[in-house]
């Protein structure tokens, strides 16, 4: 659906002024290089001869008593923005279709207001209320419904009653009752005779689109202007002699008769065209998206309501701590605010309501987007030292005006392990990946007495496996050898403590000893030909202490002279 | 929010004891121990230092695990720590890494100072591996101090390099004082150990032993406390202090 405001500064103006400044002659102007121009003039000032365009010193020549008011652009792009997000209440998206347009799509949205008939009757009235003038249309593309709701008639300017009976058959989702008919017809381009084929047509129909061909037909004639186009292109054309787009279309004339010779006119249309890049320079082009053979993107607006949070007050404050702490509630809201919206404020407003009427309004700006409450809270804080509470506050609101998009990040893990360190079990997980799950181990107690066989290594998170605890007077070295390392010894008895012994490769003299601590072997396990250790603890002159073992006996007829070995060492 | 404060100022908190004695509050967070590779007195010097430092500064049970990570060719030298033989109130926290090479070693020590469940992470690195430079070294320093979990890396059999260990000893074991009850028998575990670089401490030589887990010189025996490490409850200890106090008081303090 497109509408067209065709008047919408004149009406913003009158809005503005009282009924008898609009009973005077007035136009809009606009300072030009040369001068002031009309921009738009009230009905007056169109009786006294004002038209958009003119220069004011030749609209004064007609009417002395013009009155000048100056136009407002922005204002009016404002007030248009404004419009079109009203407009969504008839469809889910609307856009801008500058100076004074607004395009909605209400795609399945006419049953709502109970048919499109009745839809641009409630648009026609809607506006109507609000004082503008609009005249509304209904198209299956953008390009189509502008063309109708500002050229369905000739006459463009008239009292915004959108004819129904002409627009009837304009409305979205109407077709041709024919589908043989359904094909262009030449014969109306060329003429340019009005075809509007007053088919009555249920306005409930489902409505196959209609096709581009079938719209072309409806659409015959209606001025080039109706495109969207240029000046300089509509006086291109109008020179060319196309004055309706069922020229345009069948711009050669010759139609179905002669393919070959419709397609040269048409390239050569398309040739003088073909600088035209841009839509607007186009009109093979707006032709295609009137018909909508080409898309053509438009720009929704979308309404951005500004993070606002407030707080009304029981008891009106009237002191300092209390209003810090509004403050920090109120900016922890809004945090929570623009955390929805993935935003950080810029501007920060903060309104204090007093209970006379009173608004004090505090403003902070920030150099970049944020969104910590505790920083708002302290800017804000230095800005309240001023403050006149008066009888008290008793409503306080912040909002933020501006904000931009602040993606939510997550201080990365690796920055929260440099902050906090790692859990225990981050630990082990991150040390096992690299070195492998069994190289981080924790040594358990099993039930053996044979020293290398009493501990185990398991996973160290696992739960640790009951057992007994070791006799405290076994006292055992620090460190186990992987393998117990042989010995030479020197021993004064055979079955004694030795005097010295080589290990390494360096000969140790033994200064005391302990032992034998008699380990047997573990006959349900092991073979019957194992021999026994007989363990000592020693230290040599150095103070270094180990705990070597004595394998077998000597005559235990289990294999010949026993070895010695050194396991463990005393720390 | 609240930057935590930079390791120099962690250090320089309190005022520094001149001499190193054992039961310091203030120690250094990374210490290294060179030890050779032949006799567990590096590690055990270790385990005395860790268990000094963790009782010096903590409070009630420490229940935080200790990591042990050696290095394959400190395993292979001087074997794997013997769970009977540890210290009873770390046999049963100890977690052990056996990491193939030194560079894995260095990786395991880091990982394990920048955890926050662990009371403090001991290293066993043999010899002086091109891992183990003074880079490596100052990143264990800063991550210790960054994370206060403490580090005593035990070097075997290893020139003193540069490092940046705040606390650098030499141990060695050294002949034990005769055992309580057997005169014969090895008693406990005693060393030399030099301080030879310390951040906060002149430098020095002290004979220490590890008096039924507590750290102590070992030229000044006290007879206050049993010489024997380990078994058998020694009950002079009851008798002696009470002097003017009652016995009840004494055993409940």
């Amino acid at each position: 659906m497109s509408i067209w405001l065709a008047r919408l500064s004149v009406d913003r103006w009158r809005r503005a002024s009282t009924p008898e400044a609009d009973a005077a002659p007035t136009a809009l102007i606009l300072e030009t290089a040369h001068g002031p121009r009309i921009t738009a003039a009230n009905d007056a000032g169109l009786a006294a001869g004002a038209r958009p365009g003119m220069l004011l010193a030749d609209a004064r020549a007609l009417c002395p008593d013009l009155a000048a008011v100056p136009a407002d652009p922005a204002g009016d792009l404002a007030c248009l923005e404004k419009l079109a997000l009203w407009a969504q209440r008839w469809g889910p998206w609307s856009a801008l279709d500058p100076p004074d347009g607004l395009l909605v799509d209400v795609t399945g949205a006419a049953h709502l207001f109970g048919g499109e008939e009745r839809l641009l009757k409630d648009v026609a009235a809607a506006f109507a209320q609000r004082g503008l003038t609009a005249r509304a249309a209904l198209a299956p593309t953008a390009g189509a419904a502008w063309a109708l709701s500002h050229y369905a008639r000739q006459s463009a300017i008239i009292p915004p009653v959108v004819p129904s009976g002409q627009l009837r058959f304009q409305g979205r989702g109407t077709t041709e009752g024919g589908g043989g008919a359904s094909y262009r017809d030449p014969k109306a381009g060329l003429s340019g005779q009005r075809r509007s084929p007053r088919h009555p047509d249920p306005a409930g129909r489902g409505p196959p689109p209609p096709v581009g061909e079938d719209m072309l037909r409806l659409l015959a004639d209606l001025p080039v202007a109706a495109l969207r186009l240029d000046e300089d292109v509509l006086t291109a054309l109008r020179r060319l002699g196309i004055k309706r787009l069922g020229e345009l279309a069948g711009v050669s004339g010759a139609g179905e008769e002669d393919l070959a010779r419709e397609a040269a006119a048409r390239d050569a249309l398309r040739r003088r065209f073909r600088n035209g890049h841009s839509p607007a320079a186009n009109p093979l082009l707006r032709l295609d998206q009137l018909l909508g053979k080409v898309p053509e993107p438009l720009l929704p607006v979308i309404a951005r309501p500004i993070p606002l949070v407030q707080r009304r007050l029981m008891e009106p404050l009237r002191h300092r701590a209390p209003l810090d702490t509004v403050l920090a509630d109120l900016a922890a809201d809004m945090v929570r605010a623009l955390e929805a919206r993935g935003e950080g404020a810029r501007r920060l407003e903060l309104a204090l309501w007093r209970v006379d009427g009173e608004v004090l309004q505090r403003r902070i700006e920030l150099a970049a987007a944020t969104r910590e409450a505790g920083h708002i809270t302290r800017l804000f804080a230095q800005r309240l030292d001023d403050v006149d509470a008066g009888f008290g506050i008793e409503m306080v609101q912040l909002r933020a005006s501006w904000s931009e998009p602040l993606a939510l990040s997550q201080a990365d893990l690796d920055a929260a392990a440099e902050d906090h360190g790692t859990s225990l079990a981050a630990c082990i997980d991150r040390l096992s990946v690299r070195l492998g799950p069994r190289a981080v181990t924790r040594p358990v107690l099993r039930a053996s007495h044979i020293p290398e066989r009493a501990q185990s290594w398991q996973p160290p998170l696992e739960p640790v496996p009951a057992s007994q605890h070791p006799l405290a007077f076994h006292t055992r070295p620090l460190k186990l050898l992987d393998r117990p390392e042989p010995i030479a010894v020197l021993h004064a008895a055979p079955d004694g403590v030795p005097q010295r012994f080589r290990w390494r490769g360096e000969v140790r003299e033994v200064t005391r000893a302990q032992g034998p601590e008699r380990i047997a072997p573990e006959w349900w396990r092991e073979r019957s030909t194992t021999r026994l250790r007989d363990y000592y603890r020693i230290e040599d002159a150095a103070g270094r202490r180990y705990w070597i073992y004595r394998l077998g006996l000597v005559g235990d007829g289990r294999g010949g002279v026993p070895e010695w070995f050194l396991q463990g060492l005393y720390a | 929010m609240f930057p935590k404060p930079s390791p120099a100022r962690v250090l320089s908190r309190e005022q520094p004891e001149p001499r190193w004695r054992p039961g310091l509050p203030a120690q250094p967070f990374h210490s290294e121990i060179f030890a050779p590779a032949n006799e567990a007195s590096g590690a055990g010097l270790a385990l005395a230092l860790a268990r000094d430092a963790l009782g010096a500064s903590g409070e009630g049970e420490d229940t935080r695990q200790v990591l042990w990570v050696q290095d394959r060719a400190a395993i292979r030298q001087g074997g794997r720590p013997c769970l009977a033989g540890l210290p009873v109130d770390l046999a049963h926290r100890l977690i052990h890494v056996a990491a193939a090479t030194p560079e894995d070693a260095l990786f395991a020590l880091e990982e394990g100072l920048k955890c926050r469940d662990l009371a403090c992470v001991i290293g066993e690195i043999a010899g002086n591996p091109r891992a183990l430079s003074f880079t490596a070294s100052r990143r264990l320093s800063l991550t210790a101090e960054r994370h206060g979990v403490r580090l005593w890396l035990v070097r075997l059999d290893a020139a003193p390099d540069l490092s940046s260990a705040r606390m650098r000893w030499s141990a060695r074991a050294a002949p034990s004082a005769p055992g309580r009850w057997d005169a014969a028998a090895p008693g406990p575990a005693t060393w030399h150990a030099e301080l030879f670089r310390a951040r906060t401490h002149q430098p020095g030589q002290w004979s220490l032993s590890d008096d039924a887990g507590t750290l102590r010189f070992a030229s000044e025996p006290d007879l206050e406390k049993p010489m024997e490490s380990g078994a058998a409850p020694d009950l002079v200890h009851l008798a002696r202090p009470t002097v003017g106090r009652s016995l009840a008081a004494r055993v409940h303090a």
